[in-house]
C-alpha cells in the first residue's frame, strides 16, 4: 500500500509520543490478556462441563459426605446410565503451599465418566492392579518432576498421617482447557486406611442417557433421597461449576469492570494523542487536499495512523500476555488452567482495533471537514 | 494571448466571477464581475495591493474554493459545478500549486514530497520513481532527493515545491507569491524556472507577486483593482491604491 509510507512517516514525526501511544495499547492489551486468562481459569469448569453429566452432592454443603450405598440406588432411577463417585483428599506434597486437587475415585467407572481424559491402556491396567497406585495429570507430574514408578508421599491434612502412592499413570486432556492438575487414587485404598467416615463418599457424578432429560433425572434423584438423613442436591455439571465460581465472588463482573476501565483510559489517552497529532498538522492536511487528496482519503490517513498504533501495541501486548501464560499458572496451583485462548486473543485484537478507530475518528472527521482555504490562511 | 474579454478558444476562461465573504454580518465583495482568458503556455502575473483578492482569485482558479457567482472553465471543463471528491480529482489532474511558504511536508524527504501527487495516479512504483527523478532533475535538485525540507535552503525548498507541482504534468500552475520569502538570487532561480516551464515546456503559469522584478518575467501583468482585473505592464509601488488605468480593454 503506497500510502503506508505516508502514515509511517507521520508516526515517526514524534517518536516519543508514538512510542507512548503504542505502549499504552501494549500495556492495556497485556492486562486484557491476563484478565482473559484468569476469566478462562475461573470458567474452565463451566466451559469443559459435559452436557450429560450431573453432580450430586450433599444438600447441606459440598463438604458434607453421602453414603456409598447411594450408588446402587441411583442406578435404579430411569435415565441414569453410569454413576461414579469421588472423595476430596486434601493432602499436600512437601509444602502446604503446593496446591493440587487429589481425589479418591471409584476405579471401575471414573475414567468412563470422563472421556476427555486420556490414559494409556497399559498404565491404567497397572493402576487397577496396584492398591496404592495413582494417576496424575501431566501438569502436576511435570510440576513436581514425577515419573511413572515413583513413590510419592502426601501429607493428609484431613485424614491424618503420611500416605505413600505409586505413580502408575499420567493422564492428558484432549482440549487445552482440560484440567491436568488432578491426582487420582483408589477409593478402596482410602476406605481401607481412613479411621473415620467409613462408608461415605464426597460426591457422585451421574451420566444420564439423554442430556435433554438431565433436569428431570436430577429432580428424580433429589426426590429419591428426600427426607433421608443425607438429602442430595443434583445439578448439571455446568450449573455446579458456575455455582462454584460464584462462591469465589463475582469474578466475571470484576474482570469486566477492570477491563472496561482499562479500555476507557486507553481511549482517552490515545484519543488525546491523535487529536494533538492532527491539530499541529492542519496546514499539511490542507496541502494534501490541495494536491488532490479527497476528504475521504485524508480521513483514512488519520484513521490509518491511529489504527497502526493500535495494531502494533495490541499485537505486542497480546503476544506478551500469551508468552506470560505459556509459563503457566503464576499462583502455584489455584488456576489449574491458565491459558489465553485464540478466541480471546481474536477478541482482544478486535477490541484494539475498535479503540483504534474510536480514538482516531474525531480527529479524522475534523481533518476530513477541514476547509483548505481557511487552513492555509491560518499559516 | 491573455485577454480580459471573452475568448472561446482560451485554456482558462473566467466569466463574471463574484466572490463575497460574510464577515460579522457584513458582506465583503472581494471579486466583482471579474473576466479573464488565458491561452495555453502563457505566463501571467497578477499584482495588486494587499487584500485586493489575489489569493482569493487563485483559490477559485485552482478549485480550492467556490465562487459566489460566475463561471470558470478550464480546457472545456466548467469547474464551478464540481464538488467534493470530483473537484479533488480535477485538482489532482489539472493544477499544480506553489505557495509562498513552500508547504512541503516536513516528515517526508524531497523525493517523497515530489512523489505525493503521483500516489493519486495508477503509476507503478518504478514509473513514479522515474517521474520524480525527472522533475527533481528539472529543478536542479537531483542530488538532494533524500534531504528533508529542514536540510534545504529556502530556494531549494521552493524548487522542490515546483517539482512537486509539475511532476504529475498538470494543465496549469498556480503560484501565490512564490518568491515572497526568498532572497534575490534564489528568487531569480525560481523565476527562471517558472518562465522556462512556460516558454520551453509550454506550461501555463499564473503567478501572484508583489515584486515588480518578478512580474517583469511574465509575458503579461494584470492588476487586481476593486475586484476586477486591469491590464498593464507597469504599476506604481504596491499598496498605493488603485491606478488610473481604465477597467476595460
Ligand atoms: N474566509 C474569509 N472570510 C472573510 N474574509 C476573507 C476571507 N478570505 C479572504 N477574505 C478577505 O478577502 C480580501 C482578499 O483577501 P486575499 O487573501 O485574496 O487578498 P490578497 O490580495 O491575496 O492579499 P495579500 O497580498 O496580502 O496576500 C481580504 O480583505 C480578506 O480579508
Ligand atoms: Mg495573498
Amino acid at each position: 500500500m503506497k500510502f503506508f509510507a505516508l502514515i509511517w512517516s507521520n508516526l515517526r514525526r514524534k517518536k516519543v509520543r508514538t512510542a507512548l501511544t503504542v505502549g499504552s495499547f501494549a500495556v492495556a492489551l497485556f492486562l486484557y490478556g491476563l484478565l482473559a486468562a484468569i476469566q478462562t481459569a475461573f470458567n474452565q469448569g463451566v466451559e469443559v462441563a459435559g452436557v450429560d453429566r450431573l453432580v450430586v452432592r450433599n444438600k447441606v454443603s459440598l463438604i458434607m459426605p453421602l453414603p456409598v450405598s447411594y450408588r446402587e440406588r441411583m442406578l435404579q432411577i430411569p435415565g441414569v446410565k453410569t454413576v461414579t463417585y469421588a472423595t476430596w483428599f486434601g493432602g499436600y506434597y512437601q509444602d502446604p503451599k503446593n496446591f493440587f486437587p487429589q481425589f479418591a475415585v471409584e476405579k471401575e467407572t471414573w475414567l468412563k465418566m470422563y472421556p476427555e481424559f486420556k490414559v494409556p491402556r497399559g498404565e491404567w491396567e497397572a493402576f487397577l492392579q496396584d492398591r496404592e497406585g495413582c494417576v496424575v495429570g501431566r501438569k502436576t507430574a511435570e510440576r513436581f518432576g514425577w515419573k511413572i514408578g515413583d513413590r510419592v508421599p502426601l501429607v493428609a491434612s484431613i485424614f491424618g498421617g503420611v500416605w505413600e502412592f505409586n505413580i502408575r499413570g499420567i493422564y492428558d486432556g484432549t482440549r487445552s482447557e482440560d484440567d491436568t492438575t488432578q491426582f487420582w487414587f483408589r477409593s478402596d485404598y482410602l476406605e481401607e486406611r481412613r479411621t473415620w467416615g467409613k462408608g461415605m463418599v464426597g460426591w457422585y457424578v451421574v451420566q444420564v442417557a439423554d442430556p435433554n432429560e438431565a433436569a428431570s433425572v436430577a429432580e428424580a434423584i433429589d426426590s429419591r433421597f428426600a427426607n433421608s438423613p443425607w438429602e442430595t442436591s443434583a445439578e448439571s455439571e455446568k450449573a455446579f461449576a458456575a455455582g462454584f465460581v460464584k462462591q469465589v465472588g463475582n469474578i466475571q463482573l470484576l474482570i469486566l469492570v477492570i477491563g472496561g476501565v482499562v479500555f476507557f483510559t486507553l481511549l482517552l489517552v490515545t484519543g488525546n494523542a491523535m487529536a494533538m497529532a492532527v491539530r499541529e498538522r492542519t496546514a499539511e492536511l490542507a496541502v494534501l487536499k490541495t494536491i488532490g487528496f479527497t476528504d475521504a482519503s485524508v480521513l483514512w490517513l488519520v484513521l490509518g495512523e491511529s489504527m497502526a498504533c493500535a495494531l502494533q501495541g495490541g499485537v505486542l501486548g497480546l503476544a506478551a500476555a500469551k508468552l506470560f501464560t505459556l509459563r503457566g499458572d503464576p499462583t502455584g496451583g489455584f488456576l489449574p488452567v491458565f491459558y489465553l485462548s485464540p478466541a480471546k486473543m481474536a477478541l482482544g485484537l478486535a477490541l484494539t482495533l475498535a479503540v483504534g478507530v474510536a480514538s482516531g475518528i474525531i480527529p479524522a472527521l475534523l481533518a476530513m471537514r477541514l476547509k483548505i482555504v481557511e487552513a492555509l490562511r491560518r499559516v | 494571448m491573455v485577454r480580459l474579454d471573452d475568448n472561446g478558444d482560451a485554456l482558462i476562461r473566467v466569466r463574471d466571477l463574484d466572490k463575497t465573504y460574510r464577515r460579522g454580518g457584513q458582506d465583503v465583495h472581494v471579486l466583482r464581475g471579474l473576466n479573464l482568458s488565458v491561452d495555453e503556455g502563457e505566463f501571467v502575473a497578477f499584482m495588486g495591493p494587499s487584500g485586493s483578492g489575489k489569493t482569493t482569485l487563485l483559490n477559485l482558479l485552482g478549485g480550492l474554493d467556490l465562487p459566489t457567482a460566475g463561471s470558470i472553465t478550464v480546457a472545456g471543463d466548467e469547474i464551478t459545478h464540481l464538488s467534493g471528491p470530483k473537484l479533488a480529482h480535477w485538482r489532482a489532474r489539472h493544477v499544480g500549486f506553489i505557495f509562498q511558504m513552500y508547504n512541503l511536508l516536513p516528515v517526508l524527504t524531497a523525493f517523497q514530497n515530489v512523489e505525493l501527487p503521483l500516489l493519486l495516479t495508477r503509476l507503478s512504483k518504478a514509473q513514479r520513481r522515474r517521474h520524480v527523478e525527472t522533475a527533481l532533475g528539472l529543478v536542479g535538485l537531483k542530488d538532494r532527493t533524500d534531504y528533508y525540507p529542514r536540510q534545504l535552503s529556502g530556494g531549494q525548498e521552493q524548487r522542490v515545491a515546483i517539482a512537486r507541482a509539475i511532476v504529475a504534468d498538470p494543465t496549469f500552475l498556480l503560484c501565490d507569491e512564490p518568491t515572497g520569502d526568498l532572497d534575490r538570487r534564489s528568487a531569480d532561480e525560481v523565476l527562471a524556472l517558472l518562465s522556462g516551464l512556460a516558454s520551453r515546456y509550454g506550461k501555463t503559469v499564473l503567478m501572484v507577486t508583489h515584486d515588480p522584478r518578478a512580474a517583469e518575467r511574465a509575458e503579461v501583468v494584470l492588476h487586481l483593482e476593486k475586484g476586477a482585473l486591469v491590464e498593464g505592464t507597469t504599476s506604481g509601488p504596491e499598496g498605493n491604491g488603485p491606478t488610473s488605468k481604465p477597467a476595460e480593454t
